[in-house]
């Protein structure tokens, strides 16, 4: 790095230290994600800038062992709690995190990875009705429907919520875990013997 | 399930690994047997299958429509597969009778291998804590302290009441003023009787629908006025020019004013 640039860039990261300080604070408030476009409108920043910010912010926070981190969760930036503080805080809130049931997992990675989906394609899939796990999906708020497929009964299609990406931790769909097939003797020279794998890279 | 009389002293314990339906159960007896899904050996499972649908029923568990439309299936193949097959036309394949079965069983498969990857994400992010969102400003009590709203300002919101109640203010009064028939105090005893026999409250434009003079619409809008600032209903607005809720008001806070 030359001097001049130096010169140029010594302003540039004052001002990223500053909205560091301001993203902190907003992000403190606002108690769901806030897109890098939310943010830089409050802020009155580029989008760019935002980035910067909340990776400063984000050091900052590790070199001063802070209990919080940012973690780009369901479609923008929030504060949280780090992992190794988990027990404690759930002693403290009496919080028994209800866990999904495994029919309930199977049903939303089905409707995950192929969404939008209707009821009778999940089951087909399944192999097992799943009116009651759908509907608790739905009552969670992990799955919404997604209008009506242009079919005989216009059947209600399923895709998941941005809640759904908070609940799993995940920053957007594209950070789904790649769908992988079960090993066989054919895996190695047969295609997609199920057909129906979409094209989900890692992330 | 046997009709015979059952006499037992102590239960039998049970722990009984559990299936989330046909698919699930074949993939494990395939995974028991180690054999490879592409390549089934379909009397084998299919026996193994109906064995385990029978233990279930001398159990006494209730064997779901599911599990037995896929016993006819693995049976439907497994005869398909004994009778002979005529030749297959020159350059193609013979049609294996477990193709779709194999299908299923993978496709099956590879969703419940997501699924596990989805209980780790789940308990990872079950570690996280975040602050809950800071409470919409729904509940609180009328948020107007004296002072805070200018008269014009409470005139033009009546405005709004009147236009949507349909009476037409912009005409001067001329007529000579007749007898005040509803009294404010009334106004405020119906009022809030139709409040507390509501359990979820009710909209103020309901106190307008059966409103035939301006004088009466003025009267709810005071007696309205009057009941929130004794505290005796409690008025809400989920959003600015939203729908105006009127709510009982909360036990605890309603006593001292619950005696008539």
């Amino acid at each position: 790095m030359t001097d001049t640039t130096e010169l140029v860039v010594r302003p540039q990261r004052d001002r990223i230290r500053r909205l560091s300080t301001t993203v902190e604070a907003l992000l403190f408030v606002a108690g769901e994600p806030l897109a890098t476009k939310e943010l830089a409108r409050a802020l009155e920043a580029t989008e760019v800038e935002v980035e910067a910010a909340v990776e400063e912010l984000q050091k900052r926070l590790d070199d001063v062992g802070s209990a919080l981190q940012i973690v780009a969760i369901a479609g923008g930036y929030q504060l949280c709690t780090r992992p190794q503080h988990a027990e404690t805080i759930a002693r403290l809130l009496h919080r028994e995190s209800a866990k999904l049931s495994r029919a309930a997992l199977e049903t939303l990675a089905i409707i995950a990875y192929r969404q939008p989906i209707t009821q009778p394609e999940i089951e087909a899939v399944r192999g097992v009705s799943c009116s009651s796990v759908l509907r608790t999906l739905v009552d969670r708020s992990l799955v919404a429907e997604a209008g009506r497929k242009q079919a005989p009964g216009r059947p209600i299609l399923y895709a998941t919520t941005p809640s759904f990406l908070h609940y799993f931790g995940l920053k957007d769909l594209s950070e789904l875990p790649p769908l992988e097939k079960p090993e066989t003797s054919e895996t190695d020279t047969a295609g997609d013997p199920a057909g129906t794998a979409p094209a989900t890279e890692p992330p | 399930m046997s009709g015979l009389l059952r006499i037992t002293t102590e239960q039998p314990r049970f722990t009984l690994p559990t299936y989330e339906g046909p698919l699930d159960l074949l993939l494990q007896l395939i995974r028991e047997n180690e054999v490879d899904i592409c390549d089934i050996p379909i009397a084998e499972i299919t026996r193994q299958y109906l064995e385990r649908l029978a233990q279930w029923q001398a159990m006494d568990l209730v064997v779901a429509g599911d599990y037995l439309v896929m016993a006819a299936t693995l049976l439907e193949i497994k005869s398909r597969m004994l009778l002979p097959q005529p030749p297959p036309p020159e350059g193609e394949e013979a049609d294996d009778p477990r193709a779709e079965l194999v299908r299923r069983v993978l496709e099956y498969a590879m969703y419940a291998a997501a699924a596990e990857q989805f209980r780790s994400l789940e308990e990872h992010r079950a570690r996280l804590f975040f602050r809950n969102a800071i409470e919409e400003p729904d509940d609180y009590v009328l948020p107007v302290q004296a002072g805070d709203l200018t008269a014009w300002e409470l005139a033009a919101f009546l405005q709004r009441v009147l236009a949507g109640a349909g009476v037409q203010s912009a005409e001067p009064v001329t007529a000579i003023v007749p007898q005040q028939k509803v009294s404010l105090r009334l106004k405020m005893a119906e009022i809030l009787r139709r409040v507390r026999r509501s359990e979820t409250g009710i909209r103020f434009h309901e106190l307008l629908d059966d409103a035939v003079e301006l004088m009466e619409v003025v009267m709810a809008f005071l007696a309205v006025l009057e009941l929130a600032r004794t505290g005796r209903i409690r008025i809400q607005q989920r959003r600015p020019f939203g729908e105006v809720m009127l709510l009982p008001q909360e036990p605890g806070r309603a006593q001292d004013a619950d005696h008539d």
